[in-house]
């Protein structure tokens, strides 16, 4: 708690991204890389799939991103709202671009495969439903956040979005277990452990680790920009009432 | 009560109220939310459907048979899709997808005739959540491994 309490001071957030930045750009190429590598070349064709598995190793770590992203949207906007955490509205704000562009991958990978796979593009069973619910959540989020200019006011809207559509989180994670879907079930988090062969395991966790500190970089440089927009909009109104001031003298 | 705990408070609520709302809308629908029935569950129905419904579960072993109909067509298949507990017949005439085989699950689409039969006019695979090389099956294939602790449909 100190931590975050010590992040609220721009200037300290501004001295812990000058290392936090470099270090996830760094750990997400080398991740990110060797994933590629192993995804592609190093690891083994599927015994029903053939090669369209490897359409796996993009659309798996996409798919968790988007919720992953939409829980620490949710979580910074639940800070925001109730702390009033200055950074908090701010990290919830610029995770939602980021949360969209995992969700319209994961959306777009899933088609992909699904129409060798199943034989359909798409279909309207509770997954692919509910994810295509959460990528509309994010838009409206981010929607929302544009239509309102006062940023304090728009802050509190937003983060009520942001937690109530929390509800579709779980919906998607359980809607291959509570419905019948078309879907696959659950292969990594199981009872009786990952039903994915560990030569298969090995790209998918690198890219997961990948996916996860890219998240990293891009939400600190996007913060970075946003703390900084939002200091030389207040610097040009505080000097616009100054020249007011001066021509009314 | 500080204005931090009406925030706290405000949230609670509201997002207690929002699960509420949405599961009893889920629960409501559940019927509509399921995106095949089983062959079991398709028994289980009061009446029989009259409008298109999806069926999904494994193709059963052996049942696969092509051109079996009346008018002869080649493309004609039929084959009985099984959850352990019940089966029903299920006739198509298209191009199937590569994934389907017998034991393998697929989801099928169309409506019943009055023999009990589905017509179906879409053939969907399902894949299972098993990820492995092609020498992993086939070792534990031979070890007679083969399927172990399968999940039920």
């Amino acid at each position: 708690m100190v931590f975050f309490n010590d992040l609220a001071n721009p200037v300290h957030f501004d001295r812990y991204t000058r290392w936090l930045f470099p270090a996830a750009l760094g750990l997400a190429v080398l991740t990110g890389g060797a994933g590629l590598y192993f995804a592609l070349f190093g690891s083994p064709a599927d015994y029903q799939q053939g090669d369209s598995v490897r359409i796996m190793y993009v659309h798996v770590p996409a798919a968790w991103m988007a919720m992953a992203c939409y829980s620490s949207m949710a979580i910074a906007s639940v800070v925001g709202f109730i702390w009033k955490h200055p950074l908090a509205d701010v990290a919830a704000k610029q995770t939602a671009p980021i949360g969209a562009g995992f969700t319209a991958l994961a959306l777009i990978t899933g088609a992909l495969w699904g129409k060798p796979m199943w034989g359909a593009w798409w279909v309207w069973d509770a997954r692919l439903t509910s994810v295509l619910i959460l990528f509309f959540l994010y838009l409206g989020y981010i929607a929302l956040w544009r239509a309102i200019p006062d940023k304090a006011r728009a802050a509190r809207l937003a983060a009520i979005l942001a937690i109530v559509g929390f509800v579709n989180v779980p919906i998607i994670k359980f809607s291959v277990d509570w419905w019948n879907s078309l879907h696959q079930p659950a292969s990594i988090i199981r009872a009786d452990g990952p039903s994915i062969d560990a030569a298969m395991l090995t790209p998918l966790f690198l890219m997961i680790a990948g996916y996860m500190s890219a998240y990293v970089a891009m939400l600190l440089a996007s913060m970075k920009n946003e703390l900084a927009a939002r200091r030389l909009a207040r610097l040009l109104s505080a000097g616009e009432e100054q020249m007011a001031g001066l021509v009314e003298r | 009560m500080t204005r931090k705990q009406k925030r706290l408070g405000l949230v609670g609520g509201v997002l207690v109220l929002a699960i509420a709302a949405v599961g009893l809308t889920l629960s409501a629908l559940r019927t509509s939310i399921t995106y095949f029935y089983t062959p079991s569950e398709l028994i289980a129905l009061a009446d029989a459907p009259t409008r298109a419904i999806r069926l999904g579960g494994l193709v059963a072993d052996g049942s696969v048979a092509y051109g079996e109909t009346a008018s002869n067509q080649s493309a004609m298949v039929s084959f009985v899709v099984t959850d352990g507990g019940a089966s029903t017949t299920v006739r198509y005439e298209g191009i199937l997808p590569d994934l389907f085989r017998e034991g393998q699950g697929v989801v099928v689409q169309g409506s019943l005739d009055d023999s009990g039969a589905l017509m179906a006019d879409t053939v969907l695979a399902k894949h299972d959540e098993n990820y492995m090389p092609k020498e992993v099956a086939d070792a534990l294939k031979e070890q007679g491994r083969w399927k172990d602790g399968e999940s039920d449909y």
